[in-house]
Order: C-alpha cells, then structure tokens, then sequence
C-alpha cells in the first residue's frame, strides 16, 4: 500500500509579492502598467489644459460644416458646399484607389522582376538586378515628383491638340495624352449593358469553377474533361446577352433635338453642322450618362467636319452631364444644354413640348449594342467626358509600383531561394518541364516565404500614398489632413482623425491579407 | 502603431507646452535671443525672396527688419523662417516663429478661431487670375472648363470655389504647395489659369521669361487685405509690431524718410506728431517697452512708401501702381491712427 501526501498547502502571503519568483514578475508588470497608464493620464490632461489655456477645444462639430474647396478626382458626388466629413470620404476612397492600383501593379511588377532576376540568361538577370537596386535606393518621393515632372514637361498641353498647326493629335481618335493627364474613354451602359456585365462576371466564375471541377476529375478519376468547355462558359453567354440586347432595345431609333432657333426642321446632321459654323453657334451637349444613344450622337457629331480641332473655324462644344433621361429633358427645356438625343417615338411629342420651340434633326442615331464608349474630346480648354487619369495619380501609381516592386522582387527571389534545389531537381527528374516546376513545385512552398513581408509591403504602399500632395494628389492626407486642417485650424482633431483612418486602413489590409497567409501557410498536423 | 500614438501625443502636447511658453513675454524672448523670428514666404520676387547673396529682400521682409530695428536696434537681427501657406499657422501657433509676414489674409475665422491677431493691413490685395495671351480669354467668366492652378491651404481656394460657383461655371482645380510650383505647373501648361492675390500674379508673372506673353485678368474676385500677424494673449508684443507697422505708414504721411529721419530726430521741431514719433518728445517709447527712438531705428530702412517703391512699384519688374495701397490723403485705404 502506497501513501500519498499532499506538499503542505502553502498559503499565499503579500511578501511573496517580492520575494517568490512566481509572482515577482507580475508585480513588475503591474507597476509598470500603471506607470505607463500615469503617464498617457498625463500626457493627455497637459494637452486638454494647454488647449484650454490657449481657448481651443477638442470639437469635431466642424466635418459637419460645408467644406467650400473643390477637388478635382472624386469618386463619389462632391461638391464645394459639401461637408468637410464628405471631402475626408473623398480623400479616403482616393488613398485606396491609388494604394490598390499601385499593389496590384507592384505585386505584378515585382514578382516578373524576382523570378527573372534568378533566371540563367545573363541579360535578363542582370537587367532585373539593375531595376531592383535602381529604384530601391532612390527614396520614393524622388521618384514621385521624378514621374510627375517628366509628364508635365514632356507631354504637350491640350492647346497643341487645336489650331491648324496642331502638334499633337489623339491617338485613335479616343485617346489623349496631355500634360493634365491622360483621357481615356469611358463606358456607358445603356439598356442591358449592366445585365452583359453581370453574365460576364459570372460566366468567369462559372469558368473557375469548371477548372476545379475538371482537375478534381482528372485526380479522382482520372478522366479528363475537354478544356475547350471552360472557354465556351465564359464567351458564350456573354455574347448572346449581347446579341440579345443589341437586336431588341438596341434597334431603336433616336433623334437629336436642338433648338429651333439654331436649325431648321427635318435637316441633316451634316447640315446643321455647316450652319453652326456659319452661326458661330455653340454646342452644349446634354449627356445621359445611361444612354449610348447620347454617347453614339456625341461621336457623330465630333466626326463633322465642323467640329474638327484643326479647323480654325471649329464650333465650341461644352457637355453637360445628366443621370437620368428626365433629368437631361428638363434641363434641355429650361436652355441649360442644347442638344439631346431622344428615342424617335418621343421626338416628336418633346420637341413640340419645348416651350422655346425645339426641332428633331433628320439624321438617325441607332444605337446598336448595350455597352457604348464615351470618347473625350477637347472642350474649350481641356478634354472632357470620358475617363480623366490626371497626371498626379499616374505619378504616385508608378511611382510607389516600381519602388514598392524592387522590394517585393527581392521577396520573391528570396522565396524562391528559400526552396531547396533537391525539390526542382526531383521534379525534373519526373519529367517536368521548368514551366511547370516554377508553377507547381517552387512557388506554391515559396508563396509561405513571399506572403508575410509581402503584407508589409502593401502597408508600406498605402501609407507612402500620403506623399500625394507633393504632386497634389488629393488623397485623405490632402483633404482632410491638408485643407480642411487649413481652413478650420483644427490641427489636433483632424490628425487624430487621419491617425485612426491610417490604423483601420493598415489593420484591415493585414487582417485579410493574414488569412490568406494563413490557406497558403505549411499544414501541420 | 501604439508607438506613434505615443510619439503624436507627445509632440501634440510639447507644442502646446511650447505655445504655453512662448507667449509669456514674446518682446522679452525676443530680446534675449538678440534675433527675431520672422515667417516669410518661400519665395516670391518683391514681398519676400532671397537674393543671389542670400540676403532676404522684399517688402513683407521690410517689415520685419523695421521690427528688428525698432526692438533690437538692428534691422539685420532676423532670422527668416520660410513658411508655405499650410505650415505658416502651426509655425506661429508653435512659438517657432514670433510674427509672420507673409501675404496671409485677414479673415474673421483665422483672427478668432485660429486665435491670431492681425496688427494691421500692409497691402490691400485682392484675388486675379492670369492666362496666357495666346488662349484669348478676356474675362474669367469665360474660364468655363479651364484648368486652374491654385496654392493650397489659403483663402484664395474658397473664394475660387464661389466665384466659380456664384457664375454657375465649371473648373477643375489643380492643388500646389508653393509658388515656385505653381509658376512651373502653369508654364508647363498643366494649368491654363493661374490665381492667387493680384499683387502675387505680378510678381510671378515678373519672374517669366516672357512676361508680355501672359495677361491678368480684369476680375478682382475678392478682398484680400494682407497684414502681418502674431499670436493672440501677447498684447505687449501686439503692439510693439502694430505700431512698428502704424510708424511706417505715419512716417510716409508726415514725410518722413530713411534720408531726412536723422535730421529731424536730432531735436524736436515744429510737428508735435513727428516729434513724438521720433522720440524727441513725450514718453511713447517707453510704454512700448522700448528705447525711445524705436522708430528713428525701424524708419532707417525707409518708410512704408519708400519700402514699397523699393520692392514692388512700378518701377521695378513687379511693377504694382499704389492703388489701394496710397495714403488716405491720396485717396487710398491707408490710415494709421494717430500717434499720441
């Protein structure tokens, strides 16, 4: 038989605090903690009384206030006698555009130049060698304002794109790039164009899920399905929504309407052109933003000879933007723009509805497809309507892409290193091409090397975007940590603000970016 | 992330512990340093740039030399801190700097809110606009759609806002931190229009190539008076500048010059107004806290039209007229109460 006696039971006394090893290190931690906490209670009634001895309070009422500045990238509706709080919005949605853009190009960038600086053609390593060490060790800024001058100084000012001595020209027709920055065109989805957008979204995931569902296939049981399956997802129902679409709603006639005293009845688009010239009238177009019927009539009305920029005779055109066809009607009944095209049902009736006396044009404007381009075009002093990719952003894009890329080129090298070579060897011993091995044996274990400081790269980018004022850019640094602190004074509010905004942003980008770490990372079990 | 909390909080409240300090005597710092500090602009030929010798030249730096002058006794005891239009404030709020004479507007919001005070006008401007010649505007009610180049954090961004926005017209506005810039920006043709205070478009407008090539505008969109300005709580040294700046504009009233000011503070004569100013009579130096020819020193580099025809008069390439800026008895806006 066997007795067990318990240790006697100690009991617990204050000097243990001290003395006991076990406890020695919690009364420190706890001291410490309270240091601490003093000294932020502190910290923080010095800066409340300071404030106060100087007459300012900590207030937040002014983001209510209308902000009385204007910007000139927004994303949402803003406009001058917005709030200060809907500029901060602005500011914000315009800091992740540029950090988005700028990580998925620096991603892209940045893995090409860390696999092909590990590859055996001496040129190209050497190459990929020189951009890493090139722009990693020039400070990003640099190249911000490197990036920006060389556009604004290279590219010509939209005054040479007009005159009979133009010296520019648009490329295609559609495309301009100017020292205010490149004008793209833009979409406009009228009628189904959202429905074609939406099949196509979902015809690519229909695309993915094939490819899964096909190697499943071919692991479980070896059956291997036709690819050319996952090609007929993705296009076919795409182009027949299309077809669809285009051969119904897109059939319908349109008429452009002008006011009676600029044309008369039933002449030709042509016509009226060559009178706008002789009248030195001015166009205002009124564009729908849901119509390609308004985007198609915009570009055959460019195509006049009248409307030629190197024409020195070239009627002036401005448009006006509407978000609804009513809208757009309206205004145009009311003088505000000059020039609209509605579908021919309704011509007739609006026309004669124009209290001022309107007029249809002959000419038909048929519309065709859901999606239609909206194209820019030189407007009095600079190209409007389609999209503006202003010289600031291109600038700290690029800028904080190739620098950021250098960095995560070096990443990707070291992943990629990292791996043994008895892994590449063995799977060349299988047969493997090098393709094939770089694509299923070494970065998929590489990825767990890459993904960790990769994180830390993209935080990098989004917190570099607020060297955006240095070509200014407005991001949430510009707008509410650069004017709105301007005009209000309220340095100390707004700081914190942009304090909080940059810690949600970062945590965020982390917090997601963990989780993918965390389906690539090693599997233990 | 926790770390920078602490460090923002600490330089939050270290700022405001400095501003705490400095206001406590901003004459007597002054005076123990030996040196002013003086917040100009970056540079902007006639109010305030340096010259090839780096000497600070201009007529926001006449001010503050004549305020060296009248405190220290020495015009050159300055040391000039350039400012932009959005570090200017914190600069002057933070004690960095004492006063701040840089083409900053008089506005309700900056006297009471940012708790500032404005000693008083040394130019009454208002906001212009310049084109190119070549783009054949004649009215900025036609700058429909243009592209416009703007500084940044000053008052000149919301009056552009309205006056766009009151003529129902669309622009887009192109946000720079410096004039340099701006100047570069506009020649580069990224911005058709550039705007800022009428006195600023000239004086940039001076610096080009081809000045000739480039118009102003005829709209004055705004009341821009600019005055140099201190922080609020230090009346003492409100003073000392409000009056510095009042002497300037007396002195050119009375006919006071940098040539005659010696003579005429030699002894008293037979203006009781002049001889107080001088010194030669009555005690107004010393409730000033300061010597009693305090302004016989700030008027050695010339009174305010002297300070002005130097700079930026039409005789040199800014080539602003008086205008507004002409003495009250010539029908301007320049007023100076009296000294009694």
């Amino acid at each position: 038989m066997t007795t067990m006696t318990d240790p006697p039971q100690e009991s617990f006394r204050l000097s243990m605090l001290l003395n006991d090893t076990r406890y020695r290190s919690y009364t420190f931690q706890f001291i410490a903690l309270i240091v601490l906490v003093a000294l932020f209670a502190y910290l923080g009634s010095n800066l409340v009384q300071n404030l106060r001895a100087a007459g300012l309070n900590i207030s937040y009422e002014f983001l209510g206030e209308p902000a009385g500045y204007d910007i000139n990238q927004r994303l949402i509706e803003y406009e001058s006698q917005s709030s200060h709080w809907r500029a901060a919005i602005v500011g914000i949605l315009n800091t992740l555009l540029v950090a988005f853009l700028a990580c998925v190009t620096a991603t892209i960038l940045g893995v090409a130049a860390g696999v092909l600086r590990l590859s055996k053609n001496w040129l190209v390593s050497k190459l990929m060698a020189i951009y890493v060490e090139a722009f990693r060790n020039v400070p990003v800024l640099i190249w911000i304002i490197i990036i920006f001058t060389v556009m604004t100084a290279v590219l010509p000012s939209p005054r040479a794109f007009r005159g009979e001595d133009a010296t520019s020209s648009m490329l295609l027709d559609s495309l301009a790039f100017t020292s205010q920055g490149v004008f793209v065109p833009g979409l406009v989805f009228g009628t189904g164009g959202l429905l074609v957008v939406l099949t196509l979204l979902a015809s690519i995931a229909g695309m993915v899920f094939y490819g899964k569902y096909r190697t499943k296939k071919l692991y479980d049981e070896g059956k291997e399905l036709p690819g050319w399956v996952g090609w007929a997802i993705l296009i076919v129902p795409t182009i027949l929504v299309y077809q669809a679409f285009s051969l119904t709603a897109g059939q319908v006639e349109n008429r452009i309407i002008v006011p009676s005293e600029i044309a008369a009845a039933d002449v030709s688009l042509e016509q009226f052109g060559e009178r706008l010239v002789t009248d030195k009238t001015n166009i205002n177009y009124c564009v729908v933003t849901d119509s390609t019927a308004s985007a198609l009539g915009k570009k055959m009305l460019l195509g006049l000879p009248a409307m030629e920029l190197t024409n020195p005779d070239a009627v002036k055109m401005k448009s006006t933007r509407f978000f609804s066809m009513d809208d757009a009607k309206t205004a145009f009944a009311a003088g505000s723009c000059n020039m609209l095209v509605v579908p021919a049902s309704e011509a007739a009736n609006f026309a004669s509805s124009v209290e001022t006396g309107a007029v249809a044009l002959a000419t038909n404007v048929k519309d065709n497809a859901p999606i239609a381009f909206d194209t820019p075009y030189l407007a009095n002093f600079r190209f409007t309507d389609g999209i503006t990719v202003r010289g600031s952003l291109i600038a700290l894009w690029f800028a904080l892409a190739i620098y950021t890329g250098a960095f995560i080129a070096e990443n990707v090298r070291a992943g990629i290193q990292a791996i043994s070579k008895g892994q590449t060897e063995a799977a060349a011993s299988l047969g493997l091409r090098p393709g094939r091995i770089m694509n299923l044996v070494v970065l998929p274990q590489a990825l767990r090397v890459i993904i960790p400081p990769l994180i830390s790269q993209y935080l990098n980018i989004t917190k570099n975007s607020s060297l955006a004022i240095a070509v200014g850019y407005m991001d949430i640094t510009g707008t509410l940590g650069g004017i709105t602190l301007n005009q209000t004074g309220r340095a100390i509010e707004c700081v914190l603000l942009l304090m909080l905004f940059y810690l949600v942003i970062s945590l965020s980008i982390s917090g997601v970016m963990n989780i993918y770490n965390n389906a690539v990372k090693l599997k233990e079990r | 992330m926790k770390k920078s909390v602490i460090f923002g909080a600490l330089t939050v409240a270290g700022m405001a512990a400095a501003a705490g300090v400095a206001s406590a005597g901003t004459l007597d710092d002054v005076k123990a340093r030996g040196k002013l500090n003086c917040g100009v602009t970056t540079g902007l030929v006639g109010f305030a740039a340096p010259d090839a010798n780096g000497n600070w030249d201009g007529f926001d730096v006449g001010v503050c030399r004549a305020v060296a002058a009248a405190v220290l006794g020495d015009p050159t005891a300055v040391e000039f801190v350039p400012t932009t239009g959005k570090t200017r404030f914190t600069a002057l709020a933070s004690g960095e700097i004492d006063m701040l004479a840089r083409n900053t507007t008089w506005t309700f919001s900056r006297d009471v809110d940012l708790k500032f005070e404005f000693v008083g006008v040394n130019y009454y401007d208002g906001q212009g606009f310049m084109v190119p010649k070549d783009l054949g505007v004649s009215s900025a009610k036609d700058l429909d759609g243009a592209t416009v180049c703007i500084q940044t954090g000053t008052t000149t961004e919301l009056n552009l806002a309205d006056f766009f926005r009151s003529n129902n017209i669309s622009y887009e506005p192109v946000p720079i931190e410096t004039n340099a810039e701006a100047q570069q920006q506009y020649l580069a043709g990224a911005c058709d229009v550039y705007t800022t205070d009428a006195s600023g478009l000239a004086a940039t407008r001076a610096a080009f190539e081809d000045p000739a090539g480039h118009v102003l505008l005829p709209e004055i969109v705004s009341k821009e008076p600019l005055g140099p300005l201190v922080r609020h709580g230090d009346n003492e040294w409100g003073d000392v500048v409000r009056w510095t700046l009042n002497a300037l504009i007396t002195a050119e009233e009375l006919g006071v010059t940098s040539a005659n000011v010696s003579e005429l503070a030699a002894s008293a004569g037979d203006n009781p107004e002049v001889n107080r100013l001088l010194g030669t009579e009555g005690n107004l130096g010393e409730m000033l806290g300061l010597d009693a020819d305090w302004a016989v020193k700030a008027l050695a580099g010339g009174n305010y039209g002297e300070i002005f025809e130097k700079n930026i008069g039409e005789n040199t390439p800014v080539g602003l007229a008086r205008g507004l800026n002409a003495q009250w008895t010539e029908g301007g806006l320049l007023y100076s109460p009296p000294f009694r």
